[in-house]
């Protein structure tokens, strides 16, 4: 049988065109409540604050988020920064341009910009990285699951936004079996769903207090992943809010539809039977 | 089935018109008063919740083109572009994604429904055929719309699919360059995947006609699969299935919207959201759920090739079931065995789904080769046999007998 299955994986080998171990972080994500969740959850404004700051202080560092602009930040169901507010803090970022004359500047950023990447291209991200290519953030908490299961995930989503948390709090001492293992460069975490050694340093990532927010709330490493956790949540699915407000207006509207068929439906039909 | 003509035009205008093109009258006769059984439950609503879907997925995705771009570099973007910056652009792209997963929901009941009441036998045989055909449509319409976001799963999925084609002895790498329009799934790929996932909506729409018309020549199937014998037996279309599959529709919409609204990603694959990326491979590359049972048949085959007859065969062996069902009797309603044989095999399709989306290895295999065995011989060995061994219950003499037996106990 060992035989066989080995023939099957070399020939669905040939279908792709290289081969990939069935990959799936070792732990699940830790399964914390964010206030988005369920039909009518909505994004903590003042959690999304904090985020974007932990984001800006922090992650912007390596990690791009090229799909975002700022102009974004003051959008109707977002961190609800004000105009003003979003012109101050794009003004803070360095964007490449080209001024009149055509040659290259670095000029501040506008509310109609994209978040511009810390690196001017891919491989200079790698060569900056020990050769691992900081992700793209903008999406990440819908291309990252934090657990499986085809029903787990019917109810409890695909877990995201907890897949990013449980990687920030969750680096630890690789057992002792496996540190002897340790490849140069990378750090143990079994949330980390590309096999339990990840290129990005905990000491890079969050410590007690490195960010100090603007409204006093508490900034310790859990603190502060479960609000940066949750502005990816937010700028991966920026339109949630409207999205579940006229999906409750729709079925409202099908609910009484419905209702109304199959009451004019049995009338019409009941001389039949 | 339609007689003559009910339309009589009333108006001078009404005449005139009617004898130079009698649309009105074929509008009338085929939409409003066409004769259709009295019995017929909820699993026929599908029909028309199908033509809801279709007419849902081709408008959502026109206004899609309008803010789509077709390039290797662009296309990804632009389905951001669609759900961050475009009014109400989430909603069509969701609409159409989820609306794919629901096309496929309700054409797999629409399917299983003629299967089990014995739609595909005689006289409906070219009928049956036709929906297989509009079900290979609908998968390649499917296929190639999945490619267009450009995702990591639009990418390698395309790959692995269009890498099936190389099995084909001596021609096979050619035809594969030339789907391809390069030497690997690239700009060219995107590009008339693009025009062809524009184009077979509109033909699959031409087929839907054709499937209706051969539907109104003899008429629907019912439940208890005698034929209608009289006026006695049937009502007309409108308004008695206008507002029953109305209701139905609605019904069907309100599940649909709660997935649009409120899992829009869920039947989707998380990995979709990174950009296609050719040089890195996903950890499990899989095909949309609908596909999976095909899935599992191909890779329950260790030999590439007969991996790909088998699983284009396990789809085309349904354009001969009417030949390979031998019973006369339609309804599995009267049919003991194959009433309980029937569920077996939707159960195994359900199964396949299943190993089709496990890796390839320890008992996923040899579950994946049980019930592939068991597909074929259901329609190649139990079918056949089934209907020459098994000893039907007794029909009823009509449809109307039939309703007035179950309506009085009820009352």
């Amino acid at each position: 049988m060992k035989k066989f299955a080995s023939l099957l994986i070399a020939a669905s080998a040939l279908f792709a065109a290289s081969g990939a171990a069935f990959a799936e972080a070792e732990k699940s994500a830790k399964p914390i409540g964010y206030s988005f969740e369920g039909p009518f959850g909505t994004f903590d404004k003042a959690q999304l604050q904090r985020g974007y700051k932990v984001y800006k202080e922090v992650c912007s560092g390596c990690h791009a988020m090229k799909f975002v602009s700022f102009r974004n930040l003051a959008d109707r169901g977002g961190p609800g920064f004000t105009e003003e507010q979003v012109k101050a803090l794009a003004a803070t970022f360095k964007v490449h341009d080209l001024d009149g004359n055509g040659a290259s500047i670095d000029r501040a950023g506008l509310p109609s910009d994209a978040f511009p990447s810390p690196f001017a291209n891919d491989d200079a991200a790698k060569a900056a990285n020990g050769g691992a290519l900081p992700p793209d953030l903008s999406l990440i908490t819908k291309a990252r699951e934090g657990w499986h299961g085809t029903f787990n995930q019917l109810i409890n989503g695909i877990g995201g936004p907890q897949y990013v948390y449980s990687l920030l709090t969750g680096y630890e001492d690789p057992p002792a079996d496996m540190a002897k293992d340790a490849p140069a460069g990378k750090y143990y975490n079994p949330y980390f769903q590309n096999g339990i050694w990840i290129s990005m340093p905990a000491a890079g990532t969050l410590t007690d207090g490195r960010v100090v927010y603007d409204d006093g709330a508490k900034n310790t490493v859990d603190d502060m992943a479960k609000d940066v956790s949750a502005f990816l949540a937010w700028t991966a699915e920026p339109k949630m809010e409207e999205r579940k407000q006229t999906g409750f207006e729709v079925m409202i509207y099908l609910a009484i539809l419905a209702g109304l068929l199959y009451a004019v439906k049995k009338k019409i039909w009941r001389d039949i039977h | 089935m339609s007689g003559p003509s009910n339309y009589q035009p009333t108006s001078a205008i009404g005449k005139w018109f009617h004898e130079r093109l009698p649309i009105v009258a074929f509008v009338k006769d085929h939409a409003l008063d066409f004769p259709t059984p009295k019995n017929l439950n909820y699993w026929w609503t599908f029909g028309g919740i199908l033509a809801v879907m279709m007419v849902v997925q081709i408008i959502s995705g026109i206004v899609l083109v309008m803010h789509y771009t077709p390039h290797v570099d662009m296309a990804f973007a632009s389905v951001e572009h669609i759900m961050r910056d475009v009014n109400y652009g989430w909603l069509l792209r969701y609409m159409h994604m989820t609306g794919a997963s629901f096309f496929f929901i309700a054409v797999y009941i629409h399917m299983f429904r003629g299967m089990y009441y014995g739609s595909y036998k005689a006289p409906r045989e070219v009928l049956w055929m036709i929906g297989v055909i509009i079900y290979l449509i609908m998968m390649a319409t499917a296929f190639m719309g999945y490619v267009l976001p450009w995702g990591q799963m639009s990418f390698w999925g395309a790959k692995v699919i269009t890498n099936l084609f190389s099995a084909i002895p001596f021609v096979g790498d050619s035809i594969t360059t030339w789907l391809w329009g390069g030497y690997s799934v690239d700009n060219p790929t995107l590009n008339r995947f693009f025009s062809l996932h524009y184009l077979l909506p509109f033909v699959l729409a031409g087929v839907v006609i054709l499937h209706i018309w051969a539907l109104h020549v003899p008429g629907n199937n019912n439940p208890t699969g005698i034929s209608v014998k009289g006026p006695q037996d049937t009502v007309p279309f409108h308004p008695y299935y206008t507002l029953k599959d109305g209701f139905a529709i609605v019904a069907f919409l309100i599940v649909y919207g709660l997935f649009v609204f409120y899992g829009p990603n869920y039947m989707g694959d998380a990995v979709n959201y990174v950009q296609a990326n050719p040089l890195s491979t996903p950890a499990h590359i899989k095909p949309e759920w609908y596909y999976l049972p095909f899935y599992a048949i191909l890779r329950s085959i260790p030999n590439k090739l007969l991996g790909v007859i088998a699983m284009f065969s396990s789809i085309l062996i349904l354009l001969f079931l009417p030949w390979l069902d031998t019973s006369r009797v339609r309804s599995g309603t009267y049919r003991p065995v194959f009433k309980l044989e029937f569920w077996v095999f939707a159960v195994v399709c359900v199964a396949l789904g299943y190993i089709g989306s496990r890796p390839p290895e320890g008992s996923y295999v040899m579950w994946g080769q049980i019930l592939t065995v068991y597909y074929f011989a259901h329609f190649i060995i139990i079918l056949p046999l089934m209907g020459l061994l098994e000893t039907p219950k007794a029909l009823p003499s009509s449809i109307s007998e039939d309703v007035l037996a179950k309506a009085v106990p009820a009352k």
